[in-house]
C-alpha cells in the first residue's frame, strides 16, 4: 500500500479512482435532480451556476446524469472482471498444471475465440441474447475469461515442474491442494496485473457497447449512450457530449495508471521471490 | 614485462536501492602476452563484476569510484561507449556463459560470425563469408558449410560453444574474456572444448581471463590464478604455486574442501564455516576473517595489504609469512566418519525392468499423422539398493539418470518395470501408493532456488509434510518441535522456522530441503544433483551432512549426480548410464580403477583434477549423444575402444569383474585391463 501512494502518477491513478466509486456510492442520493427528470423550459442550457454541466436537449441535468450513470460504468466492469479473474485463474491453473490432452483442446479452443475481435463478438452475441445489464456481463465474461486464463495458464506452466510442487506431490497432496495452496500464490501476481489490465478494457468496452446501444437500456444513464445521444445535437448542446465523454476518459486514465502502478510494484516483488 | 591488461587498486560500487554498495574493492590484476588467468570465486565474489569492468562494460547502476583499467597503455574507464565499440570485439572478446542467448536466433550462425568481421576489418560479404567458415573449420567444427547455414537452436550445447569462440577468435583479438564458458556444458563436452580453448588461445598469441568457479578446471587450464573473495584478491600466484603451495587460509580451505576420488567413504571433508559477509557492510579487518579458522584479533580490527611475495604472487593476509614458513599449518585433513553405520544385508529397494519413453504424440500430432520423436529416456534398468547404504548414479545429461530416480519416487509414471520398497511392493503411478509408501520415499532437488515455497514460511513447509504423512496423533506443538529439532539436525538455528525462502542463501534452502525429505523418517531418499548449483565451500558442508543423517537415520540414498568426486564420496556402489541403459556397475573402488567401460573411462579422464601437475589419462569423446538410439552397443557412435562390425550390430553381453562388477562391453574384462593402460589409438 505504501509503495502504491509513494509513485506519483499512481496515487493519482488512485485518487481518482477512489474519487469514481465515492460518486458510484453516493452519486444517486447528491444529484441534484433524478436521472430521468425533465425540467422545464430548461433544455439545451450551457453549463452555469445551477446547472453545473448544462442540460440536454430534453432539459435533463447532465451532472445528475453523469453522477447516476457512474454506478453501472463501474459496478459492471467491477462484476465482469472479477468473474473473468475467478473462472479465468481456475481455467488457467488446471489447463497449466494438469496439461496432456485436456490442455491441447481447450487451450485451442480459447485461442480461437480470441481471433475473433472482441466488439464484433460481443455484438453478435447481444444481439442474440438481447442487451441488458446481465447480457453485458456475459458477454464479457466470455471474452476476457481466455484471456486470463492464457496469462495464468503460462505463469503456471513456469511454476508446475518447481521442487516445491513436486515436494507437495510426493507428500500426497490433492490436485485441489496443490492448485489453491501451491500455485496460487505463485501465480497470484500476474493475476492481479492481469486483472487490472482487463477492468480498464472492461470499462471501454461497456463504455462502447453503450455508445452502440447496447447498454444498459433507456432511460437509464449510461455514459456511453449518453454521448452516442448527444453527437446528434452536438452543435447546440456540445456540454451533453462533453461531459460524459470526459467522466470515461478520466476513469479509464485513472485505472490504467493504478495497474500500471501495481504492474510494477508486482513485477519487483517476483524478482525478489 | 608489458601486460595487456591491468586494473590498479579498482573500486566498483553499485547502486541497489538509492545508497552504494561496494562490490570490489582494492582489486588489482594484470594479464601479461599469451597468459591464461584464471579468476576464481564463489558466487557473489565479484568475479563477473570484474571481468565486465575489464571490458568496460559495466551494467548503468554501477560506478568506478577508484582505480584505473589499462589496455595496451590506455585507460579504458575515460572511453565512451561508442569509443569501446571499436575495441569490443575488434581487440577484446567475450565468451558468454550461456551461447544460446548470446546467438541470435534469428540469423544463421556464418552470417554473425561473419557480421563480426565486416564491421571491424570491412571485409565484402563474400570475404566475410568465407573467413567465417574457416574459423568454424578452425574450431574443430566437422562440416562448417553445414554449420553455418544452420539457425542455433539447431545445435548442440557444445556446438554453440564453439561457435561462440569462433566469433570471438574471429578478429584475432589480443584479449578474451571467458566468462564461465562451460558451466553449463557436460564434463565429456566441457573437457573438449577446454583442449580447444587451450589450443586456440596458444595459437592466436592472444591472452584470456577465464572466470569460473571451477578449480579442476583452472588449474588445468590457466598459468596463472587470481582468487576473489568478497569483492576482494585474496592471493595471485602462477598456477603451480597456488594449488601445490597454497598460502592463503582461503585458498588452502577452499582445495581441501573439494571431494576428491581418491577418499575413502569413511571421512568427512574439511569444511568453510560460516557464509561470505554481505557486501552492504564490508568488515573493517579482513574480510574472510569471520570463516578463517588462523584469524586473530588483528585480522578482525585492521584489513591486511596486497603484499607482493615474489615475481606476479600476491597474498593479503596478516599471517601468510607464517603460513609459507610452515609455522602455522592448518588443520585440513579429512576427518574421520563419528557415527558409521555399515549397509545391512536387506534390500531397502528393488527395480527391475524399468522403462519409460517420453514423446508420445501431441493430439496435433495425432491429428497431422505426424510421427513423434520418441525418446527411450531409461531402457530396461534394473537395479537394488541394500538398506544404509548409497547407490550413485553417474552419466551425460540424456542419460535417463534423472528419469530412473523420477520414476522410483514416482514423479514419472514407469511405462513398465517392478519395484518393491522394503518388500512391499511399490505401483508405478504416484497416486496408487499408500501414505506409508510415500513416506518412505522423498527427495532432493537439484535447484534449491524453487525447492521451497516462497509464500510459506520453512517452518510451515516442514509442519505441513510431518502432518501429511507423520504420526496423525501428534499435537501442533509436538509437530513444531519436530521442526526445530528437523531445522536443528542440518544445522539451522529454531528462527529460520518464520524465515520465507528468499531470506535463506542457497546453502541454507537446500538444509531446509533436507529437513523436509527427513522430515518422513524416509527409508530411502533420493538426491537429483544435490549441490551442483552451490558453492565449493557450500557443497562439502551439504555433502558432509548428508552423510551425517545417513548414519543417524539409517536411510539409504540414491544419489544422482554428473560429478563422479561427489558421487565417490558418498557411495558405496555406483552404476553408470549412458542412453537408458546401465554400462557398468560395481563397488566405487572398481568402477574407477581400470578395467572398466570405455565409457565411464572417458568420464573418469574428463574430470578436471585441481592439480596442475596431475598426470591424466586424456580420453575425449567427440561428438554429442546420438538422437537415434543406435543399434548394437549404444556407445559405438562414440567408443575410442570400438572393435569391429560386432559392436554395431550385436548388443554386448553383461561380463562379470569380480564382486558383482558388471561391464556390458564387447571386449573380455582380462582385454579391456590391458588395454586401459594405454590410450586408445584413435583420439
Amino acid at each position: 500500500m505504501r509503495q502504491l501512494i509513494r509513485r506519483p502518477p499512481t496515487l493519482i491513478g488512485l485518487v481518482i479512482v477512489l474519487v469514481f466509486v465515492m460518486i458510484a456510492i453516493f452519486g444517486s442520493t447528491i444529484a441534484p435532480h433524478r436521472f430521468d427528470t425533465i425540467i422545464r423550459g430548461a433544455a439545451r442550457l450551457p453549463p452555469s451556476a445551477e446547472y453545473p454541466f448544462g442540460t440536454d436537449r430534453l432539459g435533463r441535468d447532465v451532472l445528475s446524469r453523469v453522477l447516476w450513470g457512474a454506478r453501472d460504468i463501474i459496478v459492471l466492469p467491477t462484476v465482469t472482471t472479477l468473474l473473468s479473474v475467478f473462472f479465468g485463474a481456475a481455467i488457467g491453473m488446471t489447463l497449466g498444471y494438469v496439461g496432456g490432452w485436456l490442455d491441447d483442446v481447450v487451450s485451442r479452443a480459447l485461442d480461437s475465440l480470441l481471433a475473433i475481435p472482441a466488439l464484433i463478438l460481443a455484438l453478435v452475441m447481444l444481439g442474440t441474447i438481447g442487451p441488458s445489464a446481465i447480457g453485458i456481463v456475459i458477454v464479457v465474461v466470455v471474452l476476457y475469461t481466455p484471456i486470463v486464463a492464457r496469462v495464468v495458464r503460462s505463469a503456471t506452466l513456469s511454476l508446475r515442474t518447481a521442487g516445491y510442487i513436486e515436494a507437495a506431490k510426493l507428500r500426497g497432496e490433492s490436485t485441489t491442494y496443490i492448485l489453491f495452496r501451491e500455485i496460487l500464490p505463485g501465480v497470484l501476481p500476474a493475476l492481479v496485473v492481469e486483472g487490472s489490465l482487463r477492468f480498464t478494457y472492461a470499462i471501454f468496452l461497456t463504455a462502447s457497447l453503450g455508445f452502440l446501444g447496447l447498454g444498459v437500456q433507456p432511460p437509464s444513464p449510461d455514459w456511453g449512450r449518453m454521448v452516442n445521444e448527444a453527437r446528434d445535437s452536438f452543435a447546440q448542446t456540445p456540454w451533453a457530449l462533453w461531459y460524459p465523454a470526459g467522466a470515461i476518459a478520466l476513469l479509464v486514465i485513472g485505472v490504467n495508471l493504478l495497474s500500471d502502478g501495481l504492474r510494477r510494484i508486482f513485477r519487483y516483488e517476483g524478482q525478489l521471490g | 614485462m608489458t601486460t595487456i591488461i591491468q586494473a590498479e587498486h579498482l573500486y566498483i560500487d553499485y547502486k541497489l536501492n538509492n545508497e552504494w554498495v561496494n562490490a570490489l574493492h582494492d582489486v588489482s590484476l594484470a594479464i601479461n602476452p599469451l597468459e591464461i588467468h584464471g579468476l576464481v570465486g564463489e558466487s557473489g565474489s565479484g568475479k563477473s563484476t570484474l571481468a565486465l569492468a575489464l571490458m568496460n562494460y559495466l551494467a548503468p547502476n554501477a560506478r568506478i569510484s577508484d582505480g584505473t583499467v589499462t589496455f595496451d597503455g590506455d585507460d579504458l574507464s575515460s572511453k565512451s561507449a561508442k569509443e569501446m565499440s571499436k575495441i569490443w570485439g575488434r581487440h577484446i572478446s567475450l565468451v558468454p556463459q550461456d551461447s544460446l542467448a548470446a546467438l541470435n536466433p534469428s540469423h544463421r550462425i556464418g552470417e554473425q560470425i561473419a557480421e563480426v568481421t565486416r564491421l571491424h576489418e570491412g571485409l565484402s560479404k563474400a570475404q566475410a563469408w568465407q573467413r567465417a567458415i574457416d574459423i568454424l573449420r578452425r574450431v574443430k567444427i566437422a562440416d562448417p558449410e553445414g554449420v553455418a547455414r544452420r539457425y542455433p537452436h539447431q545445435l548442440s550445447g557444445g556446438m554453440q560453444q564453439r561457435v561462440t569462440i569462433a566469433m570471438a577468435l574471429s578478429t584475432r583479438p589480443r584479449l578474451l574474456i571467458l566468462d564461465e564458458p562451460t558451466t553449463a556444458l557436460d564434463v565429456t563436452t566441457q573437457a573438449v572444448i577446454i583442449d580447444l580453448f587451450r589450443e586456440l588461445i596458444r595459437d592466436n598469441q592472444a591472452a584470456a581471463l577465464y572466470v569460473s568457479h571451477n578449480l579442476g578446471l583452472v588449474a588445468q587450464l590457466c598459468d596463472h590464478v587470481t582468487v576473489l573473495y568478497g569483492g576482494e584478491v585474496m592471493a595471485s600466484a602462477p598456477v603451480v604455486d597456488l594449488f601445490k603451495r597454497p598460502i592463503h587460509p582461503y585458498t588452502i580451505s577452499l582445495l581441501a574442501s573439494l571431494p576428491r576420488l581418491t577418499e575413502g567413504v569413511e571421512t568427512r571433508l574439511p569444511t568453510i564455516e560460516g557464509t561470505a559477509p554481505s557486501l552492504a557492510d564490508r568488515p573493517h579487518g579482513c574480510v574472510f576473517a569471520s570463516r578463517c579458522p588462523v584469524a586473530l584479533p588483528l585480522c578482525h580490527e585492521v584489513k591486511p595489504p596486497l603484499e607482493v611475495i615474489s615475481e606476479g604472487r600476491l597474498v593479503k593476509c596478516h599471517r601468510w609469512q607464517e603460513i609459507a614458513s610452515g609455522e602455522l599449518t592448518l588443520d585440513t585433513a579429512p576427518k574421520a566418519e563419528v557415527i558409521s553405520a555399515p549397509p545391512r544385508d536387506s534390500y531397502v529397494l528393488t527395480a527391475k525392468d524399468m522403462h519409460k519413453s517420453f514423446g508420445e504424440p501431441s493430439l496435433m500430432d495425432r491429428v497431422t499423422m505426424r510421427q513423434a520423436q520418441v525418446v527411450r529416456a531409461v531402457d530396461g534398468v534394473s537395479l537394488r539398493i541394500l538398506e544404509r547404504s548409497t547407490l550413485g548414479v553417474v552419466g551425460e545429461s540424456g542419460s535417463g539418470k534423472t528419469t530412473l530416480a523420477r520414476l522410483i519416487v514416482g514423479l514419472e509414471t514407469a511405462d513398465s518395470g517392478d519395484m518393491e520398497l522394503l518388500d512391499v511392493p511399490l505401483p508405478n503411478a504416484l497416486d496408487q501408493r499408500t501414505p506409508e509408501l510415500l513416506r518412505g520415499l522423498q527427495m532432493i532437488f537439484q535447484n534449491p532456488n524453487d525447492a521451497l515455497n516462497p509464500y510459506q514460511t520453512v517452518g510451515s513447509q516442514i509442519a505441513r509434510t510431518i502432518k501429511r504423512l507423520g504420526d496423525k496423533s501428534l499435537t501442533k506443538e509436538a509437530i513444531n518441535l519436530r521442526v526445530i529439532e528437523l531445522l536443528g539436525a542440518v544445522s539451522l538455528p529454531p528462527d529460520y522456522a518464520t524465515r520465507y525462502a528468499n531470506e535463506l542463501s542457497g546453502g541454507e534452502k537446500q538444509r531446509v530441503a533436507i529437513a523436509r525429505a527427513f522430515s518422513t523418517n524416509p527409508a530411502m531418499v533420493l538426491a537429483d544433483e544435490p549441490t551442483s548449483s552451490l558453492d565449493v565451500s557450500v557443497q562439502s558442508v551439504i555433502l558432509n551432512l548428508l552423510k551425517d543423517l545417513r548414519a543417524q537415520n539409517g536411510a539409504s540414498y540414491l544419489l544422482i549426480s554428473h560429478d563422479l568426486n561427489v558421487v565417490s564420496y558418498l557411495a558405496d556402489w555406483i552404476v553408470v548410464m549412458y542412453l537408458g541403459e546401465i554400462v557398468e556397475e560395481g563397488m566405487p573402488d572398481a568402477v574407477y580403477k581400470a578395467p572398466s567401460h570405455p565409457y565411464t573411462e572417458a568420464l573418469l579422464s574428463a574430470i578436471p583434477i585441481p592439480d596442475p601437475t596431475a598426470q591424466t589419462k586424456r580420453i575425449r569423446l567427440e561428438g554429442d549423444l546420438p538422437v537415434e538410439l543406435p543399434k548394437g552397443c549404444r556407445f559405438h557412435t562414440r567408443c575410442p575402444r570400438k572393435i569391429g562390425a560386432i559392436c554395431e550390430t550385436t548388443a554386448p553381453p553383461y561380463r562379470d569383474a569380480g564382486d558383482g562388477h558388471m561391464i556390458r562391453c564387447h571386449i573380455p574384462i582380462e582385454e579391456l585391463a590391458i588395454l586401459q593402460h594405454t590410450l586408445p589409438e584413435k583420439t
